[in-house]
C-alpha cells in the first residue's frame, strides 16, 4: 500500500502532467469523423495540437473556439456556437468534441447549458453531427481524467439502453489512454481469436497508426463508428482496462445493464492469465493456439530476462494508471520501485502501486529521487534528467516525441509483456554489461 | 482588466510595423490584429508569443503563471541554442489548482515560486507570464514583481500578454514591450564599442545564427545583444548602448526596434540572413549604419571584399546543386520574413516558385514578396489543410516547405516536404545556410524513398510475379 504524498512546492518545476483537456481531445480522436474542439483561447488548443503532433507524428484534426477578451468577459456561448455551426459546415464531422479549459471553467460558464442551447437552436443544421460535451478544466486532473471524462460523455450522450436483444458474441472493452494502437490491435485480435466480436471505445488505431488515405481529412478516419457506441446495449461484457475506466464503465452499466469487470493492468503473466480466463468463459471457447504460444513465449521471457532486472532500482513517473501498470509489472520480475512519481493524487489506483510513497509532483521530484537508481521510466521530457544523473531512461507515455513508433510498441497481453521485458532488459544490458569481457 | 485593455489596443495601434503607421487604421488592424474565428482559427496565443519571444534568453528563468496546460503542454518543444547557460530550458509554472483560484491563492503562490526559483536556480533575472485564468481573476503580477524584485534584490519582470488578447504575433509585441519597460537600458555595459549591434527577433533556432557570427566578428562587428536568440540578461539589458539594429524577424520586434531608435537614437533596418544577396545586404546594411554613426569608413570596403570573398565561395559550392535542383517546383507555406527571403533565395539557385503564404507577414513583407515573384496568384494568405492539399497536386508542386504543422499535407500526398520552421534541424542562416537548404532539399526531392512508397500495392498490379 502506497502512502500517497501531495506537492508542498509553489513552483513547479520541468512539469510532468499534460493537462485534463488534451487528454480529453485524445479519447475523442478514437471515435470515427469526429473533431476535437477546446473551448478556449487559441493557445490551448495550439499547444495541445502540438504535442500531440510531436507524438504521433500524424496530422490531428484539433479545433478551438477562439475566445478573445470580449468573450473572456461577456461568456464564450456565442464562440462556441460559430465554432460548431463552422466545423459542421466546412468539415461535416460525425461527432465534434467540446472539451472546456482552464478559461471556461475559471468563469464558472454553463457550457452544458449553452451546448442544449445550441443544439436545440440549431437543430436542422446540426442534422448528422453529434455534439459532445466532457468539462476538463486544466487547474484539475490531467490526461488519465480528461480521457475518462471524455469517454464517459461519449457513452452517456449515445448509447441506448436495449435490454432486448444481447449478441453473444459481441463485448465491449474500454481501454485506457495508456493502450498504444499496437495494443488495441492486439487486444481486437486476440478478442476475435476467441470468436468474439469487441466493440473498442475509444479506438485510436485508423487515424493515428499512420494510415494513408486517399484524400485529404478534416476529421479523423477510423476509429470506434457512431453506430458501434449507440449499440454498445447490445453487448455481452463490457470490459475496463485501468482505474479511470472505471466510470464510463459504470456509465455504460447504467445505462444499458451491461456488466463490466475492471483489469487494472494487463501488463505481466498473472494479470494476462486473468483476462484470458474471462475471454474463454464470456466465448465459451477453448484457448487458440496462438494465445498458448504467446504465453510460452512469455515464460521463457521471463525466465531469460529476470537475471537483469533482479534488485534492480527504478524510478518512475507517469499518471496513475500507467504508473501502477509498469510498477507492479517492474516488481513482479524482481526489481524494485526506488521513486514513484505521479501527476495527480485522486485515483484509487496509487494505493496499489508497489512503493511506499507515491509523490504528486513533477519531473524535478523525480529527479532528486533518482540519483540512485538503475533505471529512470518516464515520457520524452525526462530526457535532460536522466542524461544529468546519468541513469538510463526507458520511455513510456506520453509525450515521446524523440523516439519513433511509440504508437506501435507492444506493452499488454502475452506478448506485450514479452516485448516490455526485452526492452527493460536490453536497456539495462546496454548499461550494466553483464559479461566481464569486451563485447 | 481595463488597464491591460487599454495598453493592448496600445499595442494593436501602436506596435503595427513601422511604416504601415501612415497608411490608416484599416491597414494597421490587417497587419496586426487579424480576428481569431471559432472553428477556423490556427496559430498560437498572445501568451505563446510573449514566451516564444523570450524564452531563448538564455539564463533568465521563465515561469508560467497559469493552471498547468499553458506550461505543461508547451515546454521543451523550441530548438534554440544557447552557447552557455541552460536555465531557460528548465520549465516553471505556479501549476494553479482549482483551491488555488477559488480561495484566492494565486498571487502568494507566485510570489512563493519566485522566492524558490531564486533559492534553488540562481537565475540573473526572472521573468513572470501572466495568462488568461491568471489575468482573468485579476492577479495583478506587475505588483507581486514589483515586491520580488526589491525583496530579493533580483530583477523580476512581468509579462502581460495572456492569451485571450489576440494572435501569437501580438505576443511577440507585447514581449518587446514588457523588455523595453523593464528591461533595456536597466545596465550599462563596461565598454562600448563604435561597431556595437543589436540584432532583434533573431532566435537563434537550430544555432542558425552562428553561421552569421562569424561573418560579423570577421568585419570587427561586435553584437551586444542577439534578441533573444542565445541572450544573456545582461546583454539584453544594456543593448540600449549599442549603435545600430537589425530586425530580422521584422513582424516580432520592429516595434521594439522603432522605440530604441526614438529613446536611444540606435537607426536599424529590417533584413534577413536568408539567402545569398539576402545576407550580402544586411552585413552592408550593418556597416553603412555603423559608419553613419561614426564607425571607421573602412568597414564598408571591408564588408565589401568579405561579401564578394564569401558570394564567390557559396556559388561555387552552389554549383553542384544546380543543375539537380533547377526547374524544381516549390510551394512555400510560411510566413513572416521567411515569405519573401527564403523565395528569393530559392529563386537565385533556379527553382520555380508555385506559391507563397504571406500570413504573418507585414505589409512590406508582402510588397517584397509581390516584387519577386512578380505574378499575384502565387501568394495566397492563410489557407485550410484541404485548400493547401488541392493546391500542392493542382501546381504538380515537387516540394512544400513549410513548419511542422502541415507537414502531413504534403507527406499524406506523398510529396517531399522540409521543415523550415522552428522545429527544423538544419541551420539555413548566412551563407552556409544557402549551401544546407540546397542540400536539404536536394535530399528531400531526390530520396529514393519517392517512386517505391508511391508504387501501388501488390493488389491493385496486374498479375505478373
Amino acid at each position: 500500500m502506497a502512502r500517497v504524498v501531495s506537492q508542498t512546492k509553489s513552483a513547479a518545476v520541468n512539469p510532468l502532467k499534460s493537462s485534463q483537456p488534451l487528454g480529453a481531445a485524445f479519447a475523442f480522436l478514437g471515435v470515427d469523423g469526429a473533431i476535437p474542439l477546446l473551448h478556449g483561447s487559441q493557445g490551448c488548443t495550439s499547444f495541445a495540437l502540438a504535442l500531440l503532433v510531436r507524438h504521433f507524428n500524424e496530422a490531428i484534426p484539433l479545433q478551438t473556439t477562439a475566445m478573445n477578451e470580449a468573450a473572456i468577459i461577456v461568456g464564450g456561448a456565442d464562440r462556441l456556437e460559430e465554432a460548431i455551426l463552422s466545423l459542421k459546415a466546412r468539415t461535416r464531422p460525425r461527432l465534434i468534441g467540446i472539451c472546456t479549459t482552464a478559461s471556461v471553467e475559471a468563469r464558472d460558464e454553463d457550457v452544458a447549458g449553452d451546448v442544449e442551447n445550441i443544439k436545440r437552436k440549431r437543430a436542422i443544421e446540426l442534422v448528422g453531427t453529434e455534439v459532445v460535451l466532457a468539462n476538463t478544466p486544466d487547474f484539475d486532473g490531467a490526461i488519465e481524467e480528461g480521457w475518462s471524462k471524455a469517454v464517459t460523455a461519449v457513452i452517456e450522450a449515445l448509447a441506448r439502453p436495449d435490454k432486448q436483444y444481447r449478441n453473444p458474441r459481441k463485448i465491449a472493452i474500454l481501454p485506457g489512454w495508456n493502450l498504444t494502437v499496437a495494443d488495441i490491435e492486439h487486444l481486437r485480435e486476440t478478442a476475435v481469436s476467441f470468436g468474439l466480436d469487441p466493440v473498442i471505445l475509444p479506438d485510436v488505431s485508423g487515424a493515428l497508426d499512420g494510415s494513408i488515405p486517399e484524400d485529404w481529412m478534416p476529421t479523423t478516419y477510423g476509429g470506434t463508428k457512431l453506430e458501434e457506441i449507440r449499440d454498445l446495449g447490445a453487448t455481452m461484457q463490457c470490459i475496463a482496462i485501468g482505474e479511470h475506466m472505471r466510470r464510463p464503465a459504470e456509465a455504460l452499466q447504467r445505462l444499458t445493464g451491461v456488466p463490466y469487470v475492471l483489469f487494472r493492468s494487463l501488463t505481466g503473466l498473472e494479470n494476462v492469465d486473468r483476462f484470458i480466463r474471462l475471454l474463454a468463459a464470456v466465448s465459451c471457447k477453448q484457448t487458440p493456439l496462438n494465445v498458448r504460444r504467446n504465453r510460452m513465449q512469455l515464460q521463457d521471457a521471463m525466465l531469460d530476462g529476470h537475471f537483469h532486472m533482479a534488485g534492480k532500482k527504478i524510478a518512475i513517473a507517469s499518471e496513475p494508471d500507467q504508473l501502477f501498470q509498469f510498477s507492479d509489472f517492474f516488481t513482479a520480475m524482481g526489481a524494485e520501485i526506488a521513486a514513484a512519481v505521479t501527476t495527480t493524487g485522486t485515483s484509487k489506483a496509487l494505493e496499489m502501486v508497489p512503493a511506499k510513497t507515491v509523490k504528486v509532483g513533477d519531473l524535478s521530484d523525480l529527479e532528486s529521487l533518482a540519483a540512485t537508481a538503475d533505471l529512470i521510466v518516464t515520457h520524452s521530457h525526462g530526457r535532460e534528467a536522466a542524461r544529468r544523473l546519468g541513469v538510463p531512461l526507458m520511455r513510456v507515455g506520453f509525450p515521446m516525441f524523440d523516439r519513433f513508433g511509440s504508437q506501435h510498441k507492444l506493452t499488454i497481453l502475452y506478448r506485450g509483456t514479452r516485448d516490455v521485458i526485452f526492452d527493460f532488459a536490453n536497456i539495462i544490458q546496454a548499461n550494466h554489461p553483464p559479461n566481464p569481457w569486451p563485447t | 482588466m481595463s488597464s491591460l485593455n487599454a495598453k493592448n489596443k496600445d499595442a494593436f495601434h501602436e506596435l503595427a510595423s513601422e511604416k504601415s503607421g501612415s497608411k490608416g487604421p484599416k491597414a494597421r488592424l490587417r497587419n496586426c490584429a487579424r480576428p481569431m474565428a471559432p472553428g477556423t482559427a490556427v496559430g498560437g496565443c498572445a501568451f505563446d508569443g510573449a514566451k516564444v519571444a523570450l524564452q531563448p534568453i538564455t539564463d533568465v528563468a521563465h515561469l508560467i503563471h497559469a493552471p498547468l496546460a499553458c506550461e505543461g503542454n508547451s515546454w521543451d518543444n523550441r530548438g534554440a541554442a544557447s552557447s552557455g547557460p541552460t536555465l531557460w530550458r528548465t520549465s516553471f509554472t505556479t501549476d494553479l489548482t482549482e483551491i488555488d483560484i477559488v480561495m484566492g491563492h494565486s498571487e502568494r503562490k507566485l510570489f512563493k515560486a519566485i522566492r524558490e526559483i531564486k533559492d534553488g536556480y540562481a537565475p540573473a533575472a526572472i521573468f513572470v507570464y501572466s495568462t488568461c485564468v491568471t489575468a482573468m481573476i485579476g492577479d495583478d503580477i506587475d505588483v507581486v514583481c514589483k515586491r520580488a524584485t526589491d525583496e530579493f534584490a533580483l530583477p523580476v519582470v512581468p509579462v502581460n500578454a495572456p492569451g485571450f488578447v489576440g494572435s501569437k504575433n501580438l505576443g511577440n509585441k507585447l514581449a518587446g514591450e514588457a523588455l523595453l519597460k523593464h528591461v533595456i537600458g536597466t545596465v550599462e555595459p563596461d565598454e562600448p564599442g563604435l561597431c556595437d549591434i543589436n540584432i532583434l527577433g533573431e532566435f537563434n533556432l537550430s544555432g542558425e545564427f552562428w553561421q552569421v557570427k562569424p561573418l560579423l566578428d570577421k568585419l570587427g562587428v561586435r553584437v551586444r545583444a542577439c534578441i533573444p536568440g542565445d541572450a544573456r540578461y545582461l546583454q539584453v539589458a544594456s543593448a540600449h548602448r549599442s549603435r545600430a539594429a537589425m530586425t530580422v524577424c521584422s513582424t516580432a520586434f520592429v516595434a521594439l526596434a522603432r522605440k530604441m531608435q526614438e529613446r536611444w537614437d540606435i537607426p536599424f533596418f529590417e533584413g534577413s540572413f536568408y539567402g545569398i544577396s539576402g545576407t550580402s545586404e544586411a552585413l552592408r546594411r550593418i556597416a553603412d549604419l555603423l559608419v553613419k554613426k561614426g564607425a571607421d569608413p573602412s568597414l564598408l570596403h571591408r564588408t565589401e571584399i568579405l561579401v564578394a570573398e564569401e558570394e564567390e565561395k557559396v556559388w561555387k559550392r552552389l554549383e553542384a546543386y544546380r543543375p539537380r535542383l533547377e526547374g524544381k517546383r516549390v510551394l512555400l507555406n510560411t510566413g513572416g520574413v521567411k515569405s519573401w527571403s527564403v523565395v528569393h533565395a530559392l529563386m537565385e539557385i533556379g527553382m520555380e516558385i508555385v506559391g507563397t503564404s504571406v500570413k504573418k507577414s507585414t505589409l512590406e513583407d508582402r510588397e517584397r514578396v509581390k516584387q519577386t515573384l512578380k505574378e499575384e496568384n502565387l501568394v495566397f494568405e492563410s489557407m485550410s489543410p484541404r485548400e493547401l492539399f488541392s493546391l500542392l497536386l493542382e501546381r504538380k508542386a515537387d516540394i512544400m516547405l513549410s513548419g511542422g504543422r502541415t507537414q502531413y499535407i504534403a507527406l499524406k500526398a506523398k510529396l517531399p516536404w522540409l521543415d523550415i520552421n522552428q522545429e527544423r534541424h538544419h541551420a539555413y542562416a548566412g551563407y552556409e545556410g544557402m549551401v544546407q537548404l540546397a542540400r536539404q532539399i536536394d535530399l528531400a526531392i531526390h530520396n529514393p524513398m519517392w517512386p517505391q512508397v508511391r508504387e501501388p500495392a501488390p493488389w491493385e498490379q496486374a498479375l505478373v510475379v
